[in-house]
């Protein structure tokens, strides 16, 4: 019985591979849902504000609310609009960047699709996104969108080629344009490509952050300017549909990033035994939030919330207990330690919202064409130069550590 | 016609795809949509590269075109003025010179497949390539950058020559 299950498995690889993108779309979409929680949490607090508390313990419940909202609103087409394709623009976003995720190894052996171009198959179907928010913008039939739609447009173009120039640096390093190949290059050198690409991993960043339209550079909805930017005129759950799509892109990029300069799955520190105790770091954390909920639940004046918060963090110190055991102590490394890691640049994410004022637009276009693009074409050819010089013409240790195929 | 396998069956769509798009290029009267069909051809094109395994070609193609190329001409389109464009005489006049390019190039189109027609065997499956041991992306590196490297590097003087011509062309004069 087992074994006719496992040869029908094995004879259609395809429904393993269904399996994995339903996994990862509905985690996604939960992730999502926090993140916009988490952000408006965060601002508030930066601002000395205490941002949603209404709905649930801390405006947890928040996050639900917001998307019921938005698709019980009426889907607002206006007059004079192409509607075929103002209807079909906010897909095209969210398509692409979920599209995206196929590639990205979220542990060594949980990758939908580890294909030998991983990095090129991600620049090209990441670069598929700025249609929706053209179309999108061109679409409306309206002034503003039209011109947010361009500014993000010119944005996108000038920013796309400073992040690919920094990836390059990387690539060289790795040999390979596989993610998985990446990260398990950076196992073996046993350091972080940040640690060899600092400047390549700066020119990401910054052109990341460009890319999503995230402040300090989020021209193309720049509010004070251009009302709302490419989606003026999109109501309801279509313009959820773009909310989606550049918090998705947050996350990817973020994921990117992780997998080529912060060594994606990889435990910190994971080639010495003597941190061998931060594999608990898990159990400590769910530990944490246990006394965090408790802690929080006691000053709480509705009984039955706080009947349900001790639930909760009842639960987590059950599953501390069960992560404890090594078989799942350890089966849990790759994936904690690259949401982790992913969770930082989120956070990151944010706190550049909270901290840097806008860039004006000759501003941004400035720091993308004379700065960041030459910065990166610098680290481009700075590292082929030494990676040849340090290969071909001495054979230390050290260089055959970095350089070996 | 039981054997035809999903490979098949996805080059047919794909093939479909871009010649229906390609059709609707040419026919369609606003440029926006023109544009965007011309996004579907790339997109088929790159799709059938993907099913004979040129990784490589696909992702070139998409970055490029799909993504580089197309959204400069949306770009462009955009900032003319399409509802005075679109109601304005289509640019027909020269109908019988262009019949006849479109007919000698026709011509010259079928007399070369009819010298090639050994390679068309319809009756034979279409057996698409396993990937080979060398990646594709290393396979044209080293036709790049090793077997072809002097043409490579003459033309990419030749493009850096356009390259800086443009910008001289774009610069404006301060005198």
């Amino acid at each position: 019985m087992i074994n006719t299950a496992t040869q029908f498995l094995l004879s259609h690889p395809l429904i393993f591979a269904t399996i994995k993108i339903l996994i990862v779309f509905n985690v996604m979409s939960a992730v999502l849902m926090y993140i916009v929680y988490m952000e408006r949490k965060v601002l508030a607090f930066m601002q000395a504000r205490l941002g949603p508390m209404r709905v649930g313990p801390w405006g947890v419940l928040q996050a639900l609310a917001d998307p019921i909202k938005l698709m019980l609103k009426e889907d607002i087409v206006p007059s004079g609009a192409d509607r075929t394709l103002f209807l079909l623009a906010p897909v095209i976003s969210v398509a692409a960047a979920f599209t995206v995720f196929s590639a990205i190894p979220f542990t060594s052996s949980f990758i939908i699709s580890d294909i030998n171009i991983g990095i090129l198959f991600i620049l090209a179907v990441s670069s598929l996104g700025i249609y929706g928010i053209i179309l999108g913008g061109w679409a409306s039939n309206s002034h503003y969108p039209l011109l947010g739609a361009l500014r993000s447009a010119a944005q996108l173009v000038s920013y796309e080629v400073a992040g690919g120039m920094a990836i390059v640096g990387v690539l060289l390093i790795s040999n390979s344009l596989s993610l998985r190949d990446i990260v398990v290059k950076q196992q073996q050198m046993g350091v972080w490509n940040v640690f060899i690409q600092p400047v390549g991993f700066f020119v990401y960043l910054v052109a990341a952050i460009a890319e999503t339209n995230r402040s300090p550079f989020d021209l193309p909805e720049a509010e004070s300017e251009l009302t709302a930017g490419f989606h003026t005129e999109y109501s309801g759950f279509r313009f959820s549909l773009f909310f989606m799509a550049e918090y998705t892109a947050m996350i990817l990029v973020s994921c990117i990033a992780v997998t080529l300069f912060w060594g994606g799955w990889l435990r910190p520190f994971s080639s010495y035994h003597r941190f061998d105790f931060l594999d608990y770091t898990p159990i400590a954390v769910l530990l944490a939030a246990a006394v965090a909920i408790v802690l929080g639940a006691r000053k709480n004046q509705v009984p039955m919330e706080k009947l349900v918060l001790f639930g909760i963090a009842a639960a987590f110190v059950l599953l501390a207990f069960g992560l404890a055991v090594p078989v799942v102590t350890a089966a849990i490394q790759g994936i904690f330690w690259f949401s982790a890691k992913v969770f930082v640049f989120l956070y990151a994410f944010i706190w550049y919202r909270g901290t840097f004022p806008r860039y004006r637009y000759d501003q941004l276009m400035n720091l993308g064409w004379r700065v960041m693009i030459p910065l990166g074409l610098a680290n481009v050819i700075a590292t082929a130069v030494l990676s040849y010089v340090l290969t071909s013409h001495t054979a230390s240790a050290a260089a055959s550590m970095i350089m070996t195929r | 016609m039981s054997g035809i396998s999903l490979p098949q069956i996805t080059f047919l769509a794909l093939s479909a795809m871009a010649l229906v798009s390609g059709v609707l290029v040419i026919t369609r009267r606003n440029a926006i949509h023109s544009v965007i069909c011309l996004i579907v051809t790339l997109f088929s094109v790159a799709g059938i590269f993907l099913l004979t395994h040129a990784e490589f070609l696909f992702a070139v193609q998409i970055i490029l075109y799909v993504g580089g190329i197309m959204v400069l001409f949306l770009f462009v389109i955009m900032l003319v003025n399409l509802d005075v464009a679109a109601k304005q005489a289509q640019f027909s006049s020269h109908w019988l010179v262009a019949a006849l390019t479109a007919g000698a190039l026709t011509a010259e189109l079928v007399y070369g497949i009819y010298l090639g027609r050994a390679e068309f065997k319809a009756s034979q499956p279409v057996i698409f390539p396993a990937p080979a041991p060398v990646t594709n992306t290393q396979a044209i590196a080293v036709g790049l950058f090793q077997t072809y490297t002097l043409p490579v590097e003459i033309a990419s003087l030749l493009l850096l020559v356009a390259m800086v011509g443009a910008v001289v062309m774009a610069k404006r004069k301060f005198e």
